[in-house]
């Protein structure tokens, strides 16, 4: 259920400050997983903007969610330097386990994957981030065990 | 006895957090301090432990969880005898060949320690700003030559300038932490391991130009840099670095910490700043430029993390010592990030116009697949590729201009002769098309249509008419574009066509083109 009280606490703590609607639409992500759509009007409305900016900064963004994630979410870095050191051959990996990039929502392992490009960890890539962790020198057979010891 | 074990996003994401672990749980019997340093930018030899004993620091590395029982063995008289000992730390040909000024400090201590920080004279480039006038530190920096390293290569001094003399009611200093580059991590490092420095960088902006308010846009990929910041951040003002009246200058300065939230072209400064105010981050014209209307329509310098860094050391160490360095036109030093297949890849500073092959010869060891080099994108997504041909290029802006190329933040990703040109070009494309923020046609659709036509390329389908096709969507995209990524992604699609011999031969250009419709 959506829960008003902790949207209210997330708005009033950048309700004032300027340029205040990314940090919130952060904010706002961190305490319910994603961007509710019950959660632009009341957004709208305190910083004073219309609803269809809020809507078009949420859809701006690729970090901003409008929907919740599988348990767990995997990150895969397609950019210039990972591909440089076999990220195709990941990807490839990965999209034939678990369909095309990016899967929606939930599939069956409780795993949402997704494109990235760079972590900044472009000395020692392919580059993964799962379940919230950077992992290294990632190939196939790597990512394989570390999706085994998932949850 | 002291071991060090960084604190660092590519460290940890060689498992170092582990190996820490694994360290702490023998501290006891050991005696031994365990402090998370930042890193030395050595990536190939991370996680890289180092023990500090009377003679000096030795280093160990890449040390696994799996290395750490032996090195427990070798401690501490028996050092050599381990397999991945590597002697002195400052000793290592790879770091002590540097010329290190801006990430001098990085990886000596806790990133967040003020007493290392100072002791390594942190803020020293502050305390003399502190005693000067306004115009005073502008006039140091424009005699530094100092040209900024985000990319565009603008001449700081100028900008800043440019900010001082726009009278206004407020005033911003608004750092450019969005570091999007593939093949970059220059600011992610500098930020990760010696975050007062940046914060220093900022405080002097502020004084030079009449400024009390910073932001750093960090990007949301940085979870790390965003911690150690924030930490810093909390210790400056405790220090009174930060504050009212700082070192008693009668100035004021206060820095904030902003996310971004996924889109490469927020590291534009004109989309950076609709960012910064809320905004989607769409691409504004200039004029104005942001030095007059920027954030909130008010004067606002943009710099690069490593731009600002570079200002401590023109201030502590003067404008002349700053200039000695490098060459031409490109003054001071160079982060040179060695990234993709590279054997020994991370971050090497030298002085502008060394040869890029003189780099690759003394640092990268080759690749890391152990086959031979083929192409280097230097310069980010929007760089050219480069053959072999153009690597004897020095590394100053306007040299590599001359080959097609660009060096941009730095960073340089090497590919071995497996990689398919055909592919990068396209992702040339797919990129663009992808963090386009929308505005220009050429941008948002041609990009689109590029990737569509080097697919046709690709599968054979009338190659000479779509090769045609594809220099005109170049030809529209770099006329036709309000900024550099719908204006330069034409370049490493183009050089990886003309560059490369991949069997697909080039647009026969005496055919007119009602010759061949
Ligand atoms: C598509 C695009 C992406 C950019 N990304 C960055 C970036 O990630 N970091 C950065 O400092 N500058 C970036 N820039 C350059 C900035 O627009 C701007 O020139 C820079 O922040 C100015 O600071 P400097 O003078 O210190 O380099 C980018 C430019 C373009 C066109
Ligand atoms: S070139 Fe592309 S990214 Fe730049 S302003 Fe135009 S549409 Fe936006
Ligand atoms: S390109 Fe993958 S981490 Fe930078």
């Amino acid at each position: 259920m959506f829960d008003v009280e902790r949207l209210n606490t997330c708005i009033s703590v950048w309700k004032d400050r300027p340029g205040a609607l990314l940090p919130l639409l952060h904010d706002v992500q961190s305490a319910f997983g994603f961007i509710p759509p019950d959660a632009l009007r009341p957004i709208a409305k305190a910083l004073n903007i219309s609803r269809a900016e809020v809507h078009g900064v949420v859809s701006f963004y690729e970090d901003f969610k409008t929907e919740g994630v599988a348990k767990h979410l995997l990150k895969v870095c397609c950019a210039e330097a990972c591909q440089a050191t076999g990220s195709r051959d990941l990807q490839q990996f990965v999209e034939d386990r678990f369909g095309e990039m990016p899967t929606k929502n939930q599939d069956k392992e409780g795993i949402s994957i997704e494109a990235a490009y760079c972590f900044g960890n472009c000395a020692s890539g392919p580059t993964i981030e799962l379940a919230g962790r950077m992992i290294g020198r990632v190939t196939p057979s790597k990512l394989s065990r570390l999706l085994d010891d998932l949850d | 006895m002291k071991i060090f074990i960084p604190k660092d996003t590519s460290a940890v994401a060689l498992d170092a957090d582990d190996v820490a672990q694994a360290l702490s749980r023998a501290q006891h019997a050991l005696e031994a301090e365990i402090c998370r340093n930042g890193s030395r930018g050595a990536f190939w030899l991370e996680p890289l432990v180092e023990v500090e004993l009377a003679a000096g620091r030795y280093a160990f590395g890449p040390i696994g969880v799996e290395d750490v029982p032996e090195l427990l063995e070798c401690l501490p008289d028996r050092l050599e005898d381990h397999p991945k000992y590597l002697g002195l730390t400052e000793d290592i040909p790879w770091l002590a060949n540097q010329e290190r000024v801006t990430f001098a400090r990085a990886g000596l201590g806790d990133p967040v320690c003020m007493h290392t920080y100072t002791k390594l004279s942190g803020f020293s480039g502050l305390e003399k700003s502190a005693t000067l006038t306004s115009q005073e530190i502008v006039t140091q920096v424009l005699e530094s030559g100092l040209r900024g390293r985000g990319g565009a290569a603008f001449p700081t001094g100028i900008k800043w300038q440019t900010v001082l003399d726009t009278p206004a009611d407020q005033k911003y200093i608004v750092c450019n932490a969005d570091e999007g580059d593939s093949g970059t991590f220059a600011d992610r490092l500098l930020m990760e391991a010696d975050p007062f420095q940046l914060i220093e960088g900022m405080v002097i902006a502020g004084a030079a130009v009449g400024a009390t308010l910073g932001y750093i846009y960090l990007r949301s990929e940085y979870p790390l840099a965003y911690r150690q910041l924030s930490l810093a951040l909390d210790i400056a003002r405790r220090e009174g670095y930060l504050g009212e009246n700082i070192l008693n200058s009668g100035r004021d300065f206060e820095i904030e910490i902003r996310l971004g939230a996924g889109a490469y072209i927020c590291g534009e400064e004109t989309s950076l700043l609709s960012s910064l105010e809320g905004r989607r981050g769409l691409v504004r014209a200039k004029p104005p430029l942001p030095a007059k209307e920027g954030l909130f329509g008010k004067p606002t310098v943009v710099n690069n993390v490593l731009t600002l860094a570079a200002v401590t050391t023109i201030m502590s160490q003067g404008s002349q010592y700053y200039a000695s360095l490098g060459a031409g036109r490109s003054l001071g030093t160079l982060t040179v990030q060695l990234a993709g297949n590279v054997a020994r890849g991370g971050l090497v500073e030298v002085p502008f116009g060394v040869k890029l092959s003189d780099v690759l010869k003394d640092y990268a060891g080759g690749t890391f697949s152990g086959r031979p080099m083929y192409a280097i994108q230097v310069g980010g997504p929007l760089g050219a590729y480069l053959d072999s041909t153009r690597w004897d290029t020095p590394m100053e802006y306007e040299e590599f201009a001359k080959v097609g190329g660009m060096l941009g933040h730095g960073g340089v990703v090497i590919f071995d002769d497996s990689a398919d040109m055909l592919a990068q070009a396209s992702f040339a494309m797919e990129f663009c098309a992808h963090e386009s923020c929308g505005k220009c046609t050429p941008c948002r659709i041609g990009a689109v249509r590029g990737a569509e036509v080097i697919d046709k390329i690709r599968k054979g389908d009338r190659v000479n008419e779509n090769l045609i096709l594809l220099e005109d969507l170049c030809e529209t995209m770099e006329s036709g574009s309000l900024c550099a990524m719908g204006g330069l992604t034409p370049g490493p699609v183009r050089s990886a066509f003309k560059n490369f011999d991949f069997g697909v031969k080039g647009p026969d250009k005496s055919l007119s083109r009602e010759g061949i419709s």
